[in-house]
């Protein structure tokens, strides 16, 4: 069989997959500053030493993480309405999208948490720092210093996963993708195409976190 | 009126569902481990060319999302003449996907084995292969079956982007009920508690490993 390859039909539209990745850029920048949020909070329950904080904190990570996305969204778009929580598709994928990534962050800023020495928040407390100060200077910013490449990646894990809220009709890169499919039916032009817009963006993010990197903290070792 | 309460039997089609969400992680784990191993090797064999193909490779599939790569795999193939199957996609995208994370996750823990061993292997004379068989590989093993097991989740979970392209596993049967039903939150309650009971033991297995594996290490 010969198939004729059209790719100036995806040229053609690239204004809306130009506006589409730049939903799905400012999506996933939205869900992380939140997500990042959830995960600083998760991890303090965790870490309290509060039993029923701790339990509660566990229970959604281990929830979120031992299910599909695809699921979580469905039920957030599609089940919640019952209990008369109505969002737009847009809300529901940033909901989504926040949860997904609180619950991951939760648990990489615990074990950055972890990972400070006992002795320094002693040190910092006989100071005569409060324990919120000690928490802010002495805790919370080495560990995200420790744990930053690891959020990193999951940024970039969260920026592929947005892809999923298409489902939902929420209107970013991969949205549109479909939206052209089932206008040109060039469908493997597409989703080529929007392929490598995907791999150019995680490409360019990597980079630029590790510029940011060697920015905030120095230089590795 | 079409539409049905959602009932046992409803639950019971959705575990009987479920049957093709293993089938379809167990072959992406079956063949995404022989082909992952594969560009493990390649990935370390002094070779450069061989290095760069398999690192490209993992890049590419690490960089895109799984969604995009099911898409083209569906149509792709369907260019190239063959006529497949949302099974046979979500089988060949998945085992892809699954073969790069895999290959990473192993590159990882073969290059943690202290250089050394590699330096002293080579210098009592064992050739490459030798060298990976019998002093790396025993150790890289041990510590690869952790992450290994963890990943095995996300390509469980990774399973449920198939019912996009259409094959039926347990997601696509939650909607098909869905729509006759029209209980959302009653049908994606269900199914989250299914694969969760999946996952959550894959989860519990691994930081389990993962304990001990630390505990051995550090005596």
């Amino acid at each position: 069989m010969e198939y004729e390859f059209h790719f100036e039909v995806v040229f053609r539209n690239s204004g809306m997959l130009l506006e589409g990745a730049w939903l799905t850029i400012q999506l996933s920048f939205a869900a992380t500053v939140l997500g990042l949020l959830v995960g600083i909070l998760g991890a303090l329950c965790k870490t309290s030493g509060i039993k029923p904080l701790d339990w509660i904190a566990s229970a959604y990570v281990e929830i979120i993480r031992n299910t599909p996305f695809l699921v979580q969204i469905f039920f957030i778009f599609f089940g919640l309405p019952s209990l008369g929580i109505r969002m737009s598709p847009l809300q529901a994928a940033l909901v989504a999208l926040t949860a997904n990534l609180g619950a991951y962050a939760t648990e990489i800023i615990r074990a950055g948490i972890e990972a400070i020495h006992r002795g320094q928040i002693e040190a910092g407390l006989s100071l005569g720092l409060s324990r919120l100060q000690v928490f802010r200077y002495v805790v919370l910013f080495p560990a995200l210093k420790t744990v930053y490449p690891a959020l990193s990646s999951q940024f970039i894990l969260l920026m592929l996963g947005t892809s999923v809220v298409s489902q939902i009709s929420a209107e970013e890169l991969t949205h549109i993708a479909n939206f052209l499919h089932s206008r040109t039916f060039r469908n493997f032009e597409i989703y080529f195409v929007v392929l490598l817009m995907y791999l150019a963006m995680s490409t360019m993010f990597r980079a630029l976190f590790h510029v940011t990197y060697l920015y905030a903290f120095g230089r590795k070792r | 009126m079409l539409l049905r309460d959602f009932g046992h039997g409803d639950i019971l089609l959705l575990i009987y569902a479920t049957r093709w969400t293993i089938a379809l992680s167990l072959i992406a784990f079956a063949g995404g481990g022989l082909f992952g191993f594969a560009f493990t090797i390649l990935r370390i064999l002094p070779i450069r060319l061989l290095n760069y193909l398999s690192s490209a490779y993992i890049q590419i599939i690490q960089g895109t999302p799984l969604l995009l790569q099911l898409f083209v795999v569906f149509f792709g193939l369907a260019i190239l003449g063959w006529d497949v199957s949302a099974w046979t996609a979500a089988a060949v995208a998945l085992i892809a996907y699954t073969s790069a994370f895999l290959a990473e996750i192993w590159r990882g823990c073969i290059q943690a084995i202290p250089k050394p061993q590699w330096e002293a292997s080579s210098s009592l004379g064992l050739g490459i292969f030798q060298l990976l068989w019998y002093v790396i590989m025993p150790q890289a093993i041990k510590i690869s079956i952790p992450p290994t097991v963890g990943f095995l989740v996300q390509v469980i979970k990774g399973t449920a982007l198939t019912s996009v392209i259409g094959f039926v596993e347990l997601t696509r049967t939650a909607q098909l009920i869905n729509n006759v039903t029209l209980e959302p939150f009653a049908v994606y309650s269900v199914i989250a508690v299914i694969y969760f009971s999946l996952c959550f033991p894959l989860t519990s297995l691994s930081r389990r490993l993962e304990r001990r594996l630390n505990v051995s290490s550090a005596n």
